[in-house]
């Protein structure tokens, strides 16, 4: 099978104007002017294949973004190789834009005045979607994210998580096959989330569409990708299952003890992270976790014990702190 | 093509739509724009009155035919600005219309090609009221009327490619506003918008023939005002043809070189 998305070597590199403060630099800035070169995307090579739903994830600053608008046309590299479907996006043709979307979590394609659906009847003759084919779609998604009852509400009127879900539709009417979804759920509330995450894994089941997807959520990322891309500085330090990335970057377990005393000291057996009505969660060492469950089991006595990896957000971080490539 | 003209009709139809959302906002800022032209009538009908009745020609019912007609070629010749351009890549607006597979001067075009329709309507009874208060002279064929009609058109093509280049200088630098005021101080002289060009110095009559500017604003109000021949009506619009062509390529041309420059700012 062949890759839907083939980067190598991807570089995007900014001249970015600098100067000291006060004015005494600033007249000097007139007539010569630093300049600092910064290496936002600096050699990042992967292959994702269709269908596929990779996350894209990394802090802020690390090229995220910039690698999605190379992706999706918007900026040219500096240097290596970027195929999309067979196409070079820079070049911007017509059959490459009308197979893709990018979603940004910022981002405002609606008429602020007017109800969503004309909107959306201005996508239908922006991608040339024919009318069945496009009233069957918008039908289907407005059932989907169950849209019903706001389409006929200027834009305006919409909270902000209507509002994006509003968006997602405008942006996926055309039926793209790759998706280019950066923070698509960034400042929602946690039903509206999970709501979309739903949306984009049905989509991403119903077209086989391939999808790549930028969030500070770990629970999209977590429900949506099997495969994670973590990005810093402008290269890649992991590329692989979302479980390796837990076993290669996790070196520490949680334990979450009930006990029938919850009054004692558990410190010898690892790293007390809090106690909440009579349960104890503790922070013990990858390589320890048998030996100290043992103990507990042996030493205490246990109404009940669960053993869970890190949370993924802190493996990110562990990620990022190590700064090394993989 | 009728992927275009659906997309036209469509995008016309959500301009037309929205600027109905704000039916009284447009008409305070057409009365405000009626300021001007009133302005420069009272003055030049004065001096008309002062100086036997005419200045080069033009009679206080010509005056008032041509600012009266001013006020709508002043409208037709409403197009994005180079400061929305400016705002546009700014804030990062530029991207999303970058994702549609279609050019962004497509939407503009038709945008305010909608917006002209609201316009129109609003324009009427406006034009009406200053025609009962300045009683202009009008000698209109049906030639006349219909150059007039894509002359008005054509003066809203070309100075949407004209404002589009300068707006997309801000590829390259922001906050160009001060060469923006620049042109505008130019077109000002240059257009026949302060006052009829045929009034002005033979050399700057010259000049203006070889620029574009006559043809957005001087060129349209004749075709209705003036008393031109059929050759004169062609060859105008020959000219807006002419610059609508080389604003098209132009446009095209710095449009190539300024989307490889494009960094994408703040989205």
């Amino acid at each position: 099978m062949s890759s839907v998305i083939t980067i190598s070597q991807l570089a995007k590199h900014y001249q970015v104007p600098e100067r000291e403060g006060g004015l005494k630099a600033a007249l000097t800035s007139l007539f010569k002017r630093k300049y600092r070169t910064v290496k936002a995307v600096n050699g990042i090579s992967f292959n994702i294949e269709p269908g596929e739903v990779v996350g894209f994830l990394g802090p802020n600053g690390a090229g995220k973004t910039t690698t999605l608008k190379m992706l999706s046309g918007l900026l040219h590299p500096t240097s290596g190789d970027i195929h999309v479907m067979g196409f070079e996006p820079f070049r911007r043709s017509y059959d490459y834009l009308r197979q893709i979307t990018l979603v940004m979590g910022n981002r405002n394609q609606l008429t602020w005045d007017l109800p969503a659906l004309d909107s959306f009847d201005l996508q239908r003759a922006v991608y040339g979607i024919p009318e069945t084919e496009f009233k069957r779609t918008r039908d289907d998604f407005i059932d989907l994210l169950e849209l019903k009852d706001l389409v006929n509400k200027p834009v305006r009127n919409l909270s902000l998580g209507e509002r994006m879900k509003m968006e997602i539709v405008a942006a996926l009417l055309h039926r793209p096959k790759v998706l280019f979804l950066d923070e698509p759920t960034i400042g929602l509330d946690v039903t509206m989330q999970r709501r979309i995450r739903t949306f984009i894994a049905e989509y991403n089941h119903r077209y086989n569409a391939t999808v790549l997807l930028t969030s500070h959520y770990m629970a999209d990322v977590e429900a949506l990708c099997k495969r994670v891309i973590v990005i810093h500085h402008g290269r890649i330090l992991f590329d692989g299952d979302l479980s390796s990335l837990v076993n290669q970057f996790s070196s520490y377990k949680t334990l979450s003890v009930t006990l029938e005393n919850p009054e004692i000291d558990l410190s010898q057996y690892g790293e007390v992270l809090s106690r909440d009505d009579g349960r104890v969660t503790l922070r013990v060492p990858k390589a320890q976790t048998s030996e100290v469950t043992a103990r507990l089991l042996s030493d205490l006595q246990v109404d009940d014990l669960t053993v869970e990896d890190a949370p993924v957000d802190d493996i990110i971080d562990q990620v990022f702190s190590q700064k090394e490539e993989v | 093509m009728k992927r275009y003209i659906d997309f036209y009709l469509a995008s016309m139809r959500i301009s037309i739509l929205q600027q109905f959302q704000y039916r009284v906002a447009n008409y305070f800022y057409m009365i405000g724009m009626v300021a001007e032209p009133v302005i420069y009538l009272v003055v030049w009908s004065t001096i008309a009155d002062q100086q036997g009745g005419s200045v080069g020609g033009y009679t206080p019912g010509t005056f008032a035919a041509y600012y009266i007609v001013w006020t709508l070629v002043r409208n037709m010749n409403i197009v994005f600005t180079p400061y929305g351009w400016e705002w546009r890549i700014r804030e990062g607006n530029l991207s999303m219309e970058l994702m549609r597979p279609m050019h962004p001067i497509h939407n503009d075009i038709a945008y305010f090609s909608g917006w002209k329709f609201v316009v129109i309507i609003l324009w009427l009874p406006l034009a009406l009221f200053l025609s009962w208060v300045f009683k202009p002279t009008f000698d209109i064929t049906w030639m006349e009327g219909i150059a007039f009609f894509v002359a008005i058109w054509g003066a809203y093509l070309i100075r949407t490619m004209l404002l589009s280049l300068l707006g997309m200088i801000t590829f390259w630098t922001t906050r160009v506003s001060a060469i923006f005021e620049l042109y505008f101080g130019f077109e000002l002289i240059l257009s026949g918008r302060l006052v009829p060009m045929t009034l002005m110095p033979q050399w700057v009559q010259n000049l203006s023939n070889y620029l574009p500017f006559k043809w957005t604003f001087f060129f349209p109000i004749e075709t209705l005002v003036g008393s031109m021949t059929t050759q004169e009506l062609w060859v105008g619009i020959g000219m807006q043809i002419l610059w609508i062509v080389i604003g098209a390529s132009l446009l095209n041309l710095v449009w190539r070189a300024a989307i490889k420059q494009f960094s994408a700012v703040g989205g």
